[in-house]
């Protein structure tokens, strides 16, 4: 019995380890077109700044509010979880959800507003345009996007977490599973702390 | 997958935190809106790393982590800035 606990307890720390492996993935899938941003930035400076104007800094800014505070709801259901506060825990998380609905939402109107402009890869608007702000806006809908699929993709994996710590096959003792899920909402963050000042602020 | 010996972080200091966060948020967006010229771009990536360091410290809870995986994530992040530094050399000598 006790060899079994002992093998149990080196999966919790393996586990976590093998998620952080995962997250550096993710960091140099997002660091590619980090570098691609910044290489084109240099080469079409003119551009990128008139291009960066059409974005709204204030849409920009409201979701960095919203995820930084879903950040803390995601850390803070950890800490209940351990406090073994299981309904609390869960709270959070829901909130965490709904910001995350919320995120998800300023999105679409940002997009639907560029769209309506026609300012889409490969619209008739789009062709029309220098070299420069093509490949912004390209970056744009590409770094935005494939962030927006990590939001979804947490949102679903935050979903998991809720229901298990419901049925109780996540609790004080083993939530492996929950802090994994809090790192890659954590992560999302992350990429979002970077996208904010890069794509909205700089003009 | 008893993990219960783990560092428990209290809701103040996740508190503290979010609006240590949203602090720096502000800065930078208001430093933006200045117009530093030259130097937007690097102030507000200093405040992103900034940012990225508390959230990974804290809400990630690296500081109460081992020292395997500090020292991983510390080497990710400075083979990260090697990548990018070498792309640059790249760009601008070719």
């Amino acid at each position: 019995m006790s060899t079994t606990e002992h093998s149990d307890f080196i999966d919790s720390d393996t586990g976590k380890l093998g998620m952080w492996l995962f997250l550096f993935t993710e960091l140099f899938l997002f660091g590619g077109l980090f570098i691609v941003y910044a290489v084109m930035r240099s080469k079409y400076s003119a551009d990128f700044h008139h291009a960066a104007l059409e974005l709204n800094a204030f849409i920009g800014a409201t979701n960095t509010v919203v995820l930084l505070v879903s950040s803390m709801t995601v850390a803070m259901s950890l800490t209940a979880i351990q406090r073994k506060q299981s309904n609390r825990a869960m709270g959070l998380i829901f909130i965490t959800l709904i910001l995350a609905g919320v995120f998800m939402v300023n999105k679409y109107f940002e997009w639907g507003h560029k769209i309506g402009l026609h300012l889409y890869p490969g619209s008739d608007v789009m062709k029309t345009l220098p070299h420069g702000e093509i490949m912004f806006f390209g970056l744009y809908f590409m770094m935005t996007g494939l962030h927006a699929l990590h939001v979804i993709i947490g949102g679903i994996l935050l979903t998991i977490v809720m229901f298990k710590i419901k049925s109780g096959r996540i609790n004080q003792e083993h939530y492996l599973l929950h802090e994994n899920g809090a790192l890659y909402w954590h992560l999302v963050d992350l990429i979002w702390i970077f996208l904010f000042p890069l794509l909205y602020l700089i003009t | 997958m008893k993990n219960h010996d783990d560092h428990i972080t209290s809701y103040s200091l996740n508190w503290t935190v979010l609006i240590v966060l949203l602090i720096l948020t502000t800065i930078s967006i208001l430093a933006i809106k200045m117009h530093l010229g030259a130097y937007t771009v690097a102030l507000a990536l200093i405040l992103a790393s900034v940012k990225v360091t508390i959230v990974l410290t804290y809400f990630m809870h690296l500081k109460f982590e081992n020292l395997l995986l500090r020292l991983m994530v510390g080497g990710v992040f400075l083979l990260f800035a090697i990548v990018i530094v070498i792309t640059f050399i790249d760009y601008y000598f070719r």
